[in-house]
């Protein structure tokens, strides 16, 4: 289990003193793969860096595994609950507890995918043939033995962050930090990348956090989401709950960012011909969730109210096995008809909400 | 041959003895001077890295130690620096003449150039590769010598050549301490006696010492590029 709880750390430039993280607590269960999203400059990426104290926090307490509880305090780090100062040793052995991927893989270009992988390994009284045996697991594990001898220049994006998961597993973590692993691939390597950290979570049980501004990301893989801006987190959750409920108003901006129906904003701007309504039309927004969808609503209010409906765009997808999605569309009947329809469709988990009136 | 060589040069025929003797002194200066400042002007120039603002072991004190020397002694003239250097070169080595003189205030004259050199050259090392290493439990030296020194091997290289080059000018101006070499040689055989040959062939001399090392870099550092300089097999 990794515990953070009132994390803090400010960087002081030359504008002022910046809050990059700020008063930050958070759970995340061993076997879980935790996301973390927000835009860049929310604090994510030093909040990722505070795990493993690459970035040192002013303040807070930290337990990771066994190691811990660690305090934080004036920027230096102290162990245990009568709080001894942390060595320099004691913080590197910390780390190698911990893998940590990042978005531009940052292999050693001189070295082959052998000698990469076989980085951490080296100086740590492993044997030769150990290390080798290791590597070879490693790199089957990570699907590129044919590439051993090859260097970082010859291998695709995806490639090579297949050898940075290998090197970032070497010394058997129980914990994962992905930093943007996936922001500078390619959609289809992003897809090989995420299936391969889903595939190591269920084997080997270990846990994901993974750093993002990219909702498909956290929709793929995360089972817990946290949301943060300015250094805080705003939100937190599972990921279902999070995203069909979006409570803070930078939660729904991620959400409507991998969502088609959030188009009918623009639509509305522009005022496209799509979206015009005439007398007695409506243009509403249904969300469906998880009790919703699956009942035929629009089929049952068109017979049962006697209205007809529109459909401007539409968009279902499904996140942890459960859907989620929406409908835009303009509605057109008597008045009273129409307001009994929303109500129905409001007692019936759907939420409604009208756009344009004609 | 023997007279082919006395028919296109006779004065460096006639002085080939002292000709042996300055290349000899020109090469013992530069492979000593050479050893001295590659190793100090790499500790220098890792120092640098390492400990300045944001590096990974940030020290202000040797930092701007290094600094300061390495500024001010680059703003010396050579030739001024050889006469400047010559009370502390007696009380380092005993003497301020001949090449034993001349060591000093040629370590002195390339070290901070070639602490620059270094320094650049580290400073082209991804800061992302320090990172991840940091991140796999990696303590100073071993990011020192497994990051920043390994990945920098081809630029290491390459200043390490522009540098040994500029020491071969360094070296033509040492004369001026007794310390003979080829640009005395150039200077008292040739020019002073207006032997024109002994010039041209001193000159020929200098430019295949610098076509052949600047090779040697180029090739190597090309060579370290994207492999092991000795590459290592797993098979």
């Amino acid at each position: 289990m990794i515990e953070i709880s009132h994390l803090n750390k400010t960087f002081a430039l030359k504008e002022g003193v910046v809050d990059a993280v700020h008063d930050v607590s958070l759970t995340i269960q061993d076997g879980d793969i935790y996301g973390v999203i927000g835009y860049s400059g929310a604090g994510k990426s030093t909040l990722v860096r505070c795990l493993n104290l690459l970035e040192m926090p002013d303040s807070g307490t930290l337990q990771i595994n066994k190691t811990g509880p660690l305090t934080m305090e004036n920027g230096k780090v102290y162990y245990g609950a009568n709080k001894t100062p942390m060595r320099e040793k004691q913080l590197n052995q910390m780390r190698r507890s911990i893998g940590m991927i990042f978005q531009h893989f940052n292999l050693l270009d001189r070295s082959t995918v052998f000698d990469n992988i076989a980085y951490p390994l080296k100086y740590s009284g492993m044997s030769r043939a150990d290390i080798r045996t290791r590597v070879f697991e490693l790199l089957e594990l990570v699907d590129l033995m044919d590439k051993k001898d090859a260097y970082p220049s010859q291998l695709s994006g995806g490639q090579k962050q297949r050898v940075a998961i290998a090197r970032a597993l070497a010394n058997r973590p129980k914990v994962l930090l992905s930093d943007e692993a996936t922001s500078a691939l390619d959609p289809e390597a992003t897809e090989s990348i995420l299936s391969l950290l889903r595939s190591l979570n269920e084997k080997l049980g270990l846990t994901i956090v993974l750093i993002t501004h990219e909702m498909a990301v956290i929709k793929a893989i995360c089972r817990h989401v946290a949301v943060m801006e300015e250094g805080r987190v705003v939100e937190t959750g599972n990921v279902y709950d999070v995203f069909a409920h979006p409570k803070e108003n930078i939660t729904r901006r991620f959400v409507a960012s991998a969502n088609a129906l959030s188009r009918v904003d623009k639509l509305l701007k522009d005022d496209s011909q799509l979206v015009s309504v005439g007398k007695g039309e409506t243009l509403i927004r249904m969300t469906f969730s998880k009790d919703s969808v699956g009942d035929a609503v629009i089929s049952q209010i068109s017979r049962d109210f006697n209205v007809s409906l529109n459909i401007v765009l539409a968009s279902v997808e499904v996140l942890e096995g459960a859907p989620l999605g929406g409908m835009v569309s303009i509605i057109k009947g008597d008045p009273k008809d129409v307001t009994n329809a929303l109500n129905w469709l409001k007692d019936h988990f759907v939420e409604v909400e009208v756009l344009k009136r004609g | 041959m023997a007279e082919f060589l006395e028919g296109i040069m006779p004065n460096v025929v006639a002085y080939q003895s002292r000709f042996i003797t300055s290349l000899q002194q020109t090469v013992e200066m530069m492979v000593k001077s050479g050893i001295l400042a590659f190793i100090i002007g790499l500790a220098f120039g890792v120092i640098l890295t390492v400990c300045r603002k944001g590096g990974i072991r940030p020290n202000i004190v040797l930092y701007q130690l290094i600094n300061i020397f390495v500024n001010l002694f680059r703003s010396i003239p050579f030739i001024i620096l050889l006469i400047f250097l010559i009370p502390l070169t007696r009380a380092m080595v005993g003497t301020a003449i001949g090449v034993k003189g001349a060591l000093v205030p040629l370590v002195f004259g390339c070290v901070p150039f070639y602490t620059r050199q270094v320094e650049a050259a580290l400073a082209s090392v991804d800061e992302g590769k320090v990172e991840a290493a940091r991140s796999m439990g990696s303590g100073t030296l071993g990011l020192i010598f497994r990051v920043y020194l390994h990945e920098a091997v081809p630029d290491l290289i390459r200043v390490t050549t522009i540098t040994i080059i500029s020491l071969i000018g360094l070296t033509t101006m040492a004369g001026a301490v007794g310390a003979g070499g080829i640009g005395s040689f150039a200077i008292n055989y040739g020019q002073n006696q207006n032997h024109q040959d002994i010039v041209n062939v001193c000159v020929l001399i200098l430019l295949v010492f610098v076509c052949v090392l600047q090779f040697l870099g180029s090739f190597l550092a090309r060579k370290t590029t994207n492999r092991g300089l000795f590459r290592k097999n797993h098979q």
